[in-house]
């Protein structure tokens, strides 16, 4: 049988708007997949190592600050250092178009804008998960 | 012959109407859809008559401007007197940047300032403390001491302006610093108009500045009522606010209840403290937010108000009109704006706009096109500004008071609403009140239910959104977004190292130490931090004190 892809929606920095980030953490749950949701205001150290010890497949990254460009791409380092880095980060916020190249360039797989389907993360992630 | 007499002739010329004329144009073209709702699931009837507000008694329910149980508005004139305060929410980077900000919108006509504060500020930390790091000036400006406040308000005399904060937790150090500022200015406390936010417990539902536990949080708030009360008569101490509920998913009849439930918490709380409800109540106020359903919202403040009126009196005894009048704050809805087609948003915001002003309010911030994308730029925030202008001098809708009361659709929506939102206040009283209701994450399961299938509702095309999932165009990224310019975090550290040595270190070791003191015990904490302010003590210094007495409130999330 297939293993469910398992998913950390996470909240970095001290952002508190998390209903696009439950709202994704639900429907990705509707779609089969195993979801854990960090909660607020959460350090990119501990992010990475709620990854690493529930074995997830992605981390989706919740912004809405404006501290996403200093945010996410530390994630990704982490988890380079910690030889993680098979798992695949994407995010989504209230992120300007123009710092999406520089995001993508650091390792986030995917920007997710305002207005975006749910139904566009759950296909994007089962088609770019490894499994 | 009184109106209720006509009530069966009525029913008699409905019934030929539905069965004849109606029945067969439905037979040949079908409605739009099987069934009609407000995106709070209320039923909406093709037309309205005397028949759906035949309980309604105009003195018990609605009654004159003024006069409780204020339906129609708080004021005798409302809007004939003067127009509601024009408050745009502002504030990013450094106080310098701010301050020129407000000076600009001054110039434009505004009539009050709103700060915007960043999120470090909001929770209790200095710029360069490490969690801070990314986020120094981003949502808001960075204030970390007196130093900063200063120069936020440089230039702004404190006895000519209201000020509305937009600050929680650390709500009494901001206040102390206003307050700081007010005094070089020679301004006596008495003079000082304004507001604080101040609600931790929809910090706790849906918005996530918190620091303490409810139970020291509840402490502070209620600190802030009597100090207020007898320093600084003229403060709004709390705006408790159903905005950011709202913003996180809730339907208009969650927003009211979840807020005047709030409302009931922080009354008790005071109460339950000693202190006498008429002393304090004058000076709640409250925020909500206006969204997309033009009548459901328009509805909504009439309800909240009615009401917050009826619970002031029955529930808590409340004697003065004051003390029974549900003043409000009202933001358009931040959610509805929407990244694609950005000008649309400026139509949205007015609609919005007009269903505030309509429902009576006392103050309103309109959204700029640009804020699904970045902080607003300074032309769409003048754009925003003169929508409410618009209103105001062109439409003639502020020449009389509450002019759709007696629709039959919008005071049968209006007590629908009510009705909705007294079930549920009755619900959290159940529970064990508000605190316990967010304790234990009914608020905040309610609220996602909400939220998520809203967004069901738009991805199975129920609900439209133009421009989103429907009138799509392919489009050019948007240009000229405003940017915080990435030095302010360095900026506001080099600050910091210089207050923190050309201060007397001695003296405000000494005033944190007996802050601590005054924490561990039961004095109100309001003089105290008055002083640290003043000895330019940062915010992070006299937050992390309290935070030692104090502890933190850890959030408990469930999906």
């Amino acid at each position: 049988m297939e293993r469910k892809i398992r998913v950390l929606v996470a909240k970095p920095g001290l952002d508190g708007h998390d209903r696009g980030a439950k709202v994704i953490a639900r429907a990705l749950r509707d779609a089969g997949m195993e979801v854990i949701y960090t909660g607020l205001r959460q350090t990119p150290e501990q992010i990475v190592t709620a990854a690493i010890q529930e074995d997830v497949d992605a981390i989706g990254l919740s912004c809405l600050s404006g501290a996403h460009n200093h945010l996410f791409p530390r994630v990704v380092e982490l988890l380079k250092e910690h030889n993680a880095e098979d798992i695949l980060v994407f995010g989504g916020g209230v992120i300007p178009d123009a710092d999406i190249p520089g995001l993508k360039a650091a390792g986030i797989k995917e920007i997710f804008t305002p207005g975006t389907s749910t139904q566009d993360v759950i296909a994007f992630l089962e088609a770019h998960v490894r499994r | 012959m009184s109106p209720k007499d006509d009530l069966p002739q009525i029913r008699d010329a409905r019934v030929n109407w539905e069965e004849g004329t109606l029945q067969k144009v439905l037979s040949r073209f079908p409605e739009r859809k099987p069934e009609f709702k407000t995106p709070s699931g209320t039923e909406v009837k093709r037309v309205y008559t005397p028949e759906d507000v035949a309980e309604l008694d105009y003195n018990r329910d609605l009654g004159f401007p003024g006069l409780y149980p204020f339906t129609r508005g708080v004021q005798p004139t409302m809007y004939r007197g003067r127009f509601w305060t024009m408050r745009q929410y502002a504030g990013f980077a450094t106080a310098e940047e701010s301050n020129e900000r407000y000076k600009y919108l001054l110039a434009q006509g505004q009539t009050g300032l709103s700060v915007a504060f960043d999120l470090p500020t909001q929770i209790g930390y200095d710029s360069d403390h490490s969690l801070a790091a990314g986020e120094v000036g981003k949502v808001g400006v960075a204030i970390d001491s007196l130093a900063d406040m200063e120069i936020l308000f440089d230039g702004i005399p404190l006895d000519k302006v209201s000020t509305s904060m937009t600050i929680n937790a650390p709500a009494a150090v901001l206040l102390a610093m206003y307050m700081g500022v007010a005094e070089k200015q020679g301004v006596p406390f008495h003079k000082l108009n304004g507001t604080i936010q101040n609600d931790i417990l929809k910090e706790y539902v849906a918005r996530g500045t918190y620091i303490f536990p409810p139970a020291p949080s509840m402490r502070l708030i209620t600190n802030i009522f009597e100090f207020c009360s007898q320093h600084v008569p003229e403060w709004n101490t709390i705006s408790i606010s159903g905005y950011h509920i709202r913003e996180a998913g809730s339907t208009a009849a969650q927003e009211i209840a979840f807020t005047l439930s709030n409302g009931i918490a922080y009354v008790q709380a005071a109460v339950d403290a000693g202190l006498n409800v008429d002393d304090f109540a004058p000076r709640l106020s409250f925020f909500f937010n206006s969204h997309l359903d033009f009548f459901e919202e328009i509805a909504k403040f009439r309800a909240a108000r009615r009401l917050w009126a009826r619970i002031m009196k029955e529930r808590f005894g409340a004697k003065k009109d004051k003390s029974l009048m549900l003043r409000f704050h009202t933001q358009t809805g931040g959610s509805t704006l929407t990244a694609q087609q950005p000008d649309n948003n400026i139509v949205r915001v007015a609609l919005q706009a007009l269903a505030a002003v309509l429902g009576g309010t006392q103050s309103l911030h309109t959204n700029s096109r640009d804020e699904a994308l970045a902080l607003p730029t300074e032309e769409s925030v003048r754009i925003a500004l003169r929508t409410q202008q618009i209103i105001a001098y062109e439409s003639g809708v502020a020449d009389t008071i509450d002019p759709l009361a007696g629709s039959y659709y919008v005071e049968s929506l209006t007590n629908s609403l009510e009705k909705q939102a007294e079930e549920y206040i009755a619900k959290i009283d159940e529970l064990g009140g508000a605190v316990k209701a967010i304790e234990n994450g009914y608020m905040q399961r309610e609220i996602q239910d909400a939220a998520y299938e809203y967004q069901r509702a738009i991805e199975k095309q129920e609900r439209i959104v133009v421009g989103v999932n429907r009138f799509q165009i392919d489009e050019e990224p948007p240009k000229g977004l405003l940017q915080v310019d990435p030095a302010v975090g360095e900026l506001q550290k080099k600050k910091l190292a210089v207050l923190r040595q050309s201060r007397d270190n001695i003296a405000v070791a000494t005033v944190l130490d007996e802050l601590e003191q005054v924490a561990k015990g039961n004095d109100n904490l309001m003089p105290v931090i008055l002083k640290a302010v003043k000895s330019y003590a940062t915010l992070g210094e006299i937050c992390d004190r309290m935070r030692r007495v104090f502890g933190e409130y850890v959030a408990q999330d469930l999906l």
